[in-house]
């Protein structure tokens, strides 16, 4: 690995990633980007191509293996499910709801601990330490049970999983936008800022958000296979889609009946889930590491 | 030490009390009746009426916070709506099984994690290295319930070695054990891969070979020591995620623990016990929480606490 070091005006010295490192960093990014690419572009084509039909039941079609030729003369490529579903219908429609309570959720917390996280450290003071116990409690409550809890109380549907979600993941975001403005406001632009008459509001969202925003970029990465990961488990338990929406952890549940028999249905949409959430978790160590040179994975 | 210890598990009480508002917030003032919850779409207005007025939801929120808080520190919560028990003691006689699934998965992590963190630590950058370190991401990433069902298609349903659901012997220990370790054996092989990869390169690990010591003795006595330190505490704070894990595990597998109770009574609208439940599985997690603090000093003997 090449790297060179700088020594710095006021002593101490710093690493800067060679050449070679940098462009090692890309190639890896955009190895791991490209599960992500299809992914993405299955969530969102897939229900086009193959669309997903809620209502119609086969019965004389259910449990086919994968492969299966109808008698529409389609291939069930995942074959169907116990009424006749064609199961990568299902399994894209899926993915597009296991994207859209992705980008939602993190988008929504993202935005929640942006705006506290950067008033708690802009403001200091009562204000900071009240939000900051606030976001301990939170962290001392296992998520996935707080998620629970207040599912259970709202009810199964897809909007309840994001307001659940979007509750239990903001602290995260908050406490890395509040470390980044405490440091971000005592340096010389923002002084210089004030000095020259620079409002609070200018401040604010001139100086400190555009300073908090890219370190949250690589926390919305991981928290986005965390909250994919939430959003099955959560369906799994039946506290998350309703039944008419093949959520990836509903359908998971459905052939939990009938493994013995069809253990497509239960295989089938896992896989999915697994790559997914493997490859999001590898491509967002990578942005981390390319985006803060100081890490260095051996 | 004292002092820092009273904070210690002041603070702990400080984040039990917030855990019950938090639930007491969740539960009542989350929009959504409980009372018509639990009545259900065929129960008329008397009904619903007389469930709140039973439970004292017609009564102001302040009021009501009051007396759940001195009941609360009674271990008060009131009757299970299904089962014909107090919903401490339905919750309570789950305990057993939930700590023997989490203790168990545990113990098989770190018996897994250490072995497979130390050989990729040694051969560093081999094949051997990248295979553990795939092990590890994909315990990390894949989702235990799912892991769960797989288990139960392969070794319950196609080649029948192992019983898929209920608690008994060993046998039946071993799938939800297995799938409730392997993200924390993910997590620990990286930590112990990564604590002696650090601390490989210091002179006293160096000197230790220098005077002759096999790599066996250098890595055992030596090395480790030092890096196990976080793994301690990292696998302190995995237990009470296990707790947590152990709730969807346990409804895979039908395991009679507090998180299978859990999702019971959140389809049966039991909110007595769903409070219990949940209370009970974070005041677990505080208390292993609050244990791996303390013994961090004694762990360290560099870190001493004013």
């Amino acid at each position: 690995m090449s790297s060179s070091t700088i020594t710095l005006p006021l002593g101490g010295t710093v690493s800067v990633p060679g050449h070679r490192r940098g462009r090692r960093m890309r190639l890896r990014l955009l190895l791991w980007s490209g599960p992500l690419a299809v992914f993405v572009a299955l969530a969102v084509l897939g229900p086009v191509l193959v669309p997903y039909d809620p209502v119609t039941v086969r019965l004389g079609e259910r449990l086919k293996p994968p492969g299966a030729v109808l008698e529409t003369g389609a291939r069930a490529w995942l074959g169907t499910d116990q009424v006749g579903k064609d199961l990568l219908a299902q399994v894209l429609q899926g993915a597009r709801i296991s994207l859209f309570v992705g980008v939602t959720t993190v988008l929504a917390s993202g935005l929640i601990g942006l705006v506290t996280g950067v008033a708690a450290g802009y403001a200091g003071g009562t204000l900071d330490a009240l939000l900051m116990r606030l976001a301990d409690l939170q962290l001392a409550f296992p998520s996935i049970l707080l998620a629970i809890l207040i599912a259970a109380v709202l009810g199964p549907s897809i909007a309840n999983v994001i307001i659940t979600l979007s509750v239990t993941r903001w602290v995260t975001f908050a406490r890395v936008a509040r470390a980044s403005t405490l440091v971000t406001k005592e340096r010389e632009f923002v002084m210089a800022a004030h000095a020259i008459g620079a409002d609070a509001a200018r401040l604010v969202s001139r100086h400190l958000v555009p300073f908090a925003v890219t370190p949250l970029i690589v926390v919305a990465t991981t928290e986005m296979g965390l909250v994919i990961l939430a959003e099955a488990s959560l369906s799994f338990l039946g506290l998350g889609a309703p039944p008419d929406h093949p959520s990836w952890g509903l359908i998971i549940a459905n052939g939990r009946n009938y493994l013995s028999s069809a253990w497509w249905i239960s295989t089938m949409p896992g896989i999915a889930l697994s790559l997914v959430v493997i490859a999001i978790g590898q491509f967002g160590d990578t942005l981390r590491d390319y985006l803060d040179p100081r890490t260095v994975s051996e | 030490m004292g002092s820092y210890l009273a904070g210690r598990l002041g603070y702990a009480v400080f984040v039990l009390w917030g855990a019950i508002t938090i639930v007491f917030v969740t539960v009542r003032v989350v929009p959504g009746d409980p009372a018509q919850l639990m009545v259900g779409a065929q129960g008329t207005r008397q009904d619903v009426e007389a469930l709140r007025h039973r439970f004292g939801l017609d009564r102001p929120l302040p009021a009501q916070y009051g007396s759940y808080l001195g009941e609360a520190a009674r271990l008060n919560f009131g009757q299970s709506l299904r089962l014909e028990q107090p919903a401490v003691d339905a919750v309570a006689q789950r305990i057993p099984a939930t700590a023997l699934l989490a203790l168990s998965a545990m113990a098989l992590a770190v018996t897994a994690s250490l072995p497979l963190g130390i050989v990729a630590a040694v051969a560093r950058g081999s094949l051997l290295d990248r295979a553990v370190s795939v092990v590890s991401l994909v315990g990390q990433s894949v989702p235990n319930f799912w892991l769960g069902i797989m288990f139960i298609l392969i070794f319950a349903r196609t080649l029948r070695w192992l019983p898929s659901a209920g608690i008994g012997g060993l046998e039946h220990l071993i799938l939800p054990a297995v799938s409730l370790a392997l993200l924390v054996i993910g997590v620990l092989t990286r930590l112990v891969r990564s604590g002696l990869v650090d601390v490989i390169h210091e002179d006293y690990v160096r000197t230790a070979y220098a005077k002759g010591l096999a790599l066996r003795s250098v890595i055992v006595r030596h090395a480790l020591p030092n890096a196990l330190i976080p793994v301690v505490t990292v696998a302190g704070l995995q237990l009470g995620h296990l707790l947590a894990g152990a709730v969807i595990v346990e409804t895979v597998f039908a395991w009679p623990g507090v998180g299978r109770l859990l999702v019971d009574a959140i389809s049966n609208r039991d909110y007595p016990v769903v409070q219990v439940a949940v209370l009970l599985i974070t005041a677990g997690f505080i208390l292993v929480n609050l244990l791996v603090d303390l013994s961090y000093a004694y762990l360290d003997p560099r870190i001493r606490y004013r």
